[in-house]
């Protein structure tokens, strides 16, 4: 286990601080995007289609412009003239700012009004008349191949049909024998349902631009401000937007699990009209233009997994067709067009795999976005793991059992996958051994035994899951081009206090606790003496952001190492200071001293006052340290997490009673927090596994774009997690480290299916799809009861 | 758009002032009185972001027109506690780690003192109930309960007679 290196006063790695960000939260005193208030601050409403596929054959802005109030009215007619009707996504498709002719899904923003204050701005939106010719849509992703099916891009160079891209990593051949000839083949077709991260804060921006100065000033609820700087100045560089000139301040975010990664068209027309007018254009979503625009997930997988009679895992194959609306505007690394997908082949160790992947367009909201999953990791892990308990049903053995027969053993890491990615580090035995433990499975396997005989419908569900996060390397990953570093930069004041920056961005993470004390941990400066800043893009160094699970593994490690040349630029002052040389200087948490003559010493304030006042002779003065780190490894956290439900065979209800979660994600930096993360992670992955799911009718109208009917849980649909942990430290990571706060939503959907269907197995029910429903329930038992 | 002038104590200070009809309240605090502190999460009183209180009661305030406030006395999070101190849900929150991005901490405080009010010693499971109108997406619920049950422990402490 760890065992902290310094005092709580201290409060280094290891220690449960309390969070420093806390009190202007609790005060009401946080300054989120929409608390953003600009002398002649304008608002900004968008008109947005009733129509999911359909032709704009007018739009008339008159009476929209005759109230009083409203300013402008912006199409995307307006935007062509200065070629800013089509951006580019994240993953070198283009998706439209405003359209200048067609429709591509219900919700799609139309066009822009402006107005003096928010209300006007709703007036004028419904004042704008907008003449459509409404076309049949493509809502089925299977149907977009048909050869008959109209083709949904024809303003994309070369397009002949409605696919996107054919993805494929592994060996066909040889998985496909090794499946032909296998004793056991288990086969599922398995859908992940269509998402939204549903922050409880909006997307939104304000955008101020000084005609004067020509700056570019944009608050926005973005998680990766420097990037987003970087691409606005590269998509509207000719119209004499200058990176320089740009300055985008990240404040504080209402949450963002990826959904805050992506550039939505409304920031653009912002910023555009800001441009044009010279005033401040405050644009925030409501929630149902935040719902219907931008998802996850929504992969189809055809699953095959083989096995010897008595369960050894053999090859496993997915062949996946995903659904990504009109566009292709997830946020994955250019070399990973499916993200980190090829994942999929889990915690277990078998030598033939293969994955394919076909991305269409329908007529569907835009988005892809790795909602709190390292890019399609939450999908690869739902099929791996759902099909390791379908062989289990399958071949009558307890799936805690086969698991253990098929991990990759802990002496196996640095492991190899099938389909390329070298495993860090690991004990998948230990973790499900204490899961189980934690559990008391051995007792829930002989309730569920009784309960069965009394005809009652008890499961137990299991997940033993491998993600990969915290992107780069640079050599692999990047967005749009741009290497996924991550940079730390610290000042250390003449007194000894501290100023950290840093290229993420918390959106509720604590990284002003968590990233102090990892300073802490290495300077042994209190973490209350460390200030810690992000996402002004004037100030912070430049970084990727935060998503992915990547700021410890980057951004915290750029931390460690940047504070590790400031510990050795002190050792020399120290040696000054104690006139003894360099090489007789030792270190502790927090000071210098002589080798052999403890009480010799020099404190890091000491050594920190003396670099702005006691220089060495031929020494830069100053305490200061910036480092750009660039990770040798993406790093691999794992967990295993345990679901025990009872389901209602006469409602179909379901009924969480207990869930254990233990992760291993290396050396802990503050407890308290991780555990936090892990809370809010598992509520994220029971909510699309019992009551999320975005859903369209056959015309592409969104069935589900409010809080009243899209299901967030609350508290009482939450259960009470009970959550624990392994400790295996990453080998590469400077300190031990690796990411954690997405492991819990990609961990817990497979655990919770696992468990309902166990405990509807009996009535030979050996899959359903999530969400699963009561009513799903309901109607599944309907079923096989008309069977028999 | 009609004018009316309304007058509404908040947070101890009276305030008049001519709205329209349609203002919504949330609007009239976060635009008119520039206290951000009461957040917009969904205009569909789903979240509770916006929850305020009004005569005592815990109110979404993004579907309650200002006009119907003409009179009433408000609180909202910045009117809790003293400057510089915290109401006991406050130090609660900070210290059972109850928040996490903090957008739908106010509202869940406001909440949470309406339902300690009327329910001084609840359950776990009447905390959750008692909060089921209130949206957290980012903490999975634990730590506030574990907030409210430390909060309601204190205030009780608080209000016994000292012998």
């Amino acid at each position: 286990m760890f065992s902290c290196k310094t005092s709580p006063e201290v409060g280094g790695m290891g220690h449960s601080v309390k969070r420093k960000e806390d009190a202007r939260f609790l005060h009401g005193k946080g300054n989120y995007t929409d608390d953003v208030k600009l002398p002649g601050m304008l608002s900004m409403v968008m008109v947005r289609s009733p129509y999911a596929y359909a032709k704009i054959k007018s739009i008339n802005k008159d009476k929209a412009l005759a109230i009083d109030g409203v300013l402008a009215v912006i199409t995307g007619e307006d935007l062509a003239q200065y070629g800013l009707h089509w951006m580019p996504t994240l993953l070198s498709d283009q998706q439209m700012v405003l359209p200048t002719d067609t429709i591509m899904h219900q919700s799609q923003e139309v066009c822009a009004v402006i107005a003096t204050d928010r209300y006007i701005a709703v007036d004028g939106a419904e004042a704008v008349e907008v003449d459509y010719e409404p076309m049949d849509a493509i809502v089925n992703p299977y149907k977009a191949l048909d050869e008959d099916a109209p083709l949904l891009r024809p303003d994309k160079e070369g397009q002949k049909d409605n696919q996107i891209y054919h993805w494929e990593r592994g060996d066909r051949e040889k998985t496909d024998a090794v499946i032909a000839n296998a004793d056991v083949v288990v086969k599922e077709r398995i859908h992940l349902p269509r998402i939204h991260v549903a922050s409880i804060e909006t997307c939104g921006c304000v955008a101020s631009y000084d005609k004067d100065t020509q700056k570019m000033l944009i608050y926005l609820t973005t998680q990766a401000p420097h990037a987003v700087r970087t691409i606005l100045a590269l998509v509207a560089g000719h119209v004499g937007l200058s990176e320089e000139k740009i300055r985008i301040i990240s404040p504080d975010i209402g949450g963002g699990f990826g959904g805050k990664v992506p550039v939505y068209p409304g920031y653009v027309v912002a910023i555009a009209a800001s441009f044009l007018i010279g005033k401040p254009v405050k644009w925030i979503e409501d929630r149902s233009e935040n719902l219907t625009n931008g998802f996850a997930r929504d992969y189809h997988m055809d699953c095959e997994l083989a096995a010897t009679k008595d369960g050894k895992i053999q090859a496993f194959k997915v062949s996946t067709l995903a659904d990504h609306g009109y566009t292709d505007s997830s946020a994955n690394p250019s070399k990973y067009p499916t993200g980190m997908f090829s994942i999929c082949t889990g915690s277990y160790d078998y030598e033939h795999a293969f994955a394919e992947l076909d991305a269409v367009y329908t007529n569907k909201a835009p988005g892809g976005v790795a909602y709190r999953c390292s890019f399609r990791v939450t999908e690869a892990v739902h099929a791996i793991e759902r099909m390791v308990d379908k062989l289990a049903a399958e071949i009558g053995k307890d799936p805690a059992q086969l698991r253990f027969e098929n991990f990759i053993k802990k002496d196996q890491f640095p492991y190899a996958s099938p389909l390329g990615w070298s495993y860090d580090s690991g004990d998948y035995e230990a973790t499900l051994k204490k899961a189980m433990d934690m559990l008391g499975y051995d007792d829930y396997k002989k309730e569920q035994a009784e309960k069965r005989a009394q005809g009652k419908l008890m499961g137990i569900g299991i997940c033993t899951f491998t993600e990969v996060v915290g992107a780069g390397p640079s050599k692999d990953f990047d967005i749009l081009g741009i290497a996924m570093f991550d940079s730390a930069e610290i000042r250390v004041h003449p007194t000894g206090k501290a100023m950290a920056r840093f290229g993420t961005k918390s959106q509720g993470q604590g990284h002003e606790t968590t990233y102090a004390q990892i300073l802490a941990e290495e300077l042994g400066i209190p973490y209350t003496d460390i200030e810690i800043e992000e996402g002004d893009t004037d100030t912070a160094p430049y970084g990727l952001g935060t998503y992915a699970s990547r700021s410890t593994p980057t951004a915290g490690a750029a931390a460690a190492v940047a504070a590790r040349k400031l510990k050795e630029k002190g050792k020399k002052i120290a040696a000054h200071l104690l006139e003894v040389s360099e090489e007789d200087i030792e270190w502790e948490v927090g000071k210098y001293f002589v080798k052999g003559a403890p009480e010799k010493s020099k404190t890091i304030q000491d050594v920190a006052f003396a670099a702005y006042t006691n220089i060495p002779p031929g020494m830069e003065p100053g305490f200061e340290a910036t480092h750009y780190y660039d990770p040798p490894n993406l790093t691999f956290p794992n967990g295993a997490y345990i679901c025990v439900v009872e389901v209602d065979e006469e409602t179909g209800a379901i009924d969480v009673k207990r869930f254990v979660a233990i992760d291993d994600c290396g050396n802990i930096i503050n407890p308290m927090i991780v555990e936090g993360q892990v809370h809010g992670g598992l509520t994220q992955g029971i909510a699309p596994a019992m009551y999320e799911g975005i859903e369209y009718d056959d015309e592409g109208n969104v069935l589900n774009g409010t809080f009243m009917d899209y299901l967030v849980p609350t508290a009482v649909e939450s259960p009470h997690w009970e959550t624990g942990h392994t400790i295996t430290p990453s080998p590469h990571h400077p300190l031990g480290a690796k990411g954690v706060a997405e492991s819990p939503t990609v961990g817990a959907p497979p655990a919770i299916a696992n468990a309902i269907i166990d405990a509807l197995y009996p009535l030979g029910i050996k899959h359903l799809d999530i969400p699963i429903t009561p009513a799903k329930v309901w109607e599944a038992i309907q079923a096989q009861k008309a069977k028999a | 758009m009609a004018k009316h002038t309304v007058t509404m104590t908040i947070n101890g200070e009276s305030v008049t002032a001519e709205v329209d009809s349609r203002l919504l309240l949330v609007h009239f605090i976060r635009e008119n009185l520039d206290m951000t502190g009461t957040h917009i999460g969904c205009d569909t009183s789903s979240c509770g972001a916006c929850t305020i209180l009004i005569d005592g009661k815990s109110v979404k305030s993004c579907t309650y027109l200002t006009v119907r406030a003409d009179g009433a006395n408000i609180t909202t999070i910045e009117g809790i506690a003293a400057d510089g101190t915290n109401h006991p849900l406050q130090q609660a929150f900070h210290d059972q780690h109850g928040l996490h991005c903090g957008f739908c901490t106010p509202g869940m405080i406001m909440r949470s003192i309406d339902m300690l009010e009327n329910n001084p010693n609840p359950t776990e499971e009447e905390i959750r109930w008692g909060i089921s109108g209130n949206l957290c997406r980012c903490t999975g619920y634990n730590n506030i309960v574990k907030s409210i049950q430390q909060a309601a422990k204190e205030m009780q402490q608080e209000k016994e007679p000292t012998v």
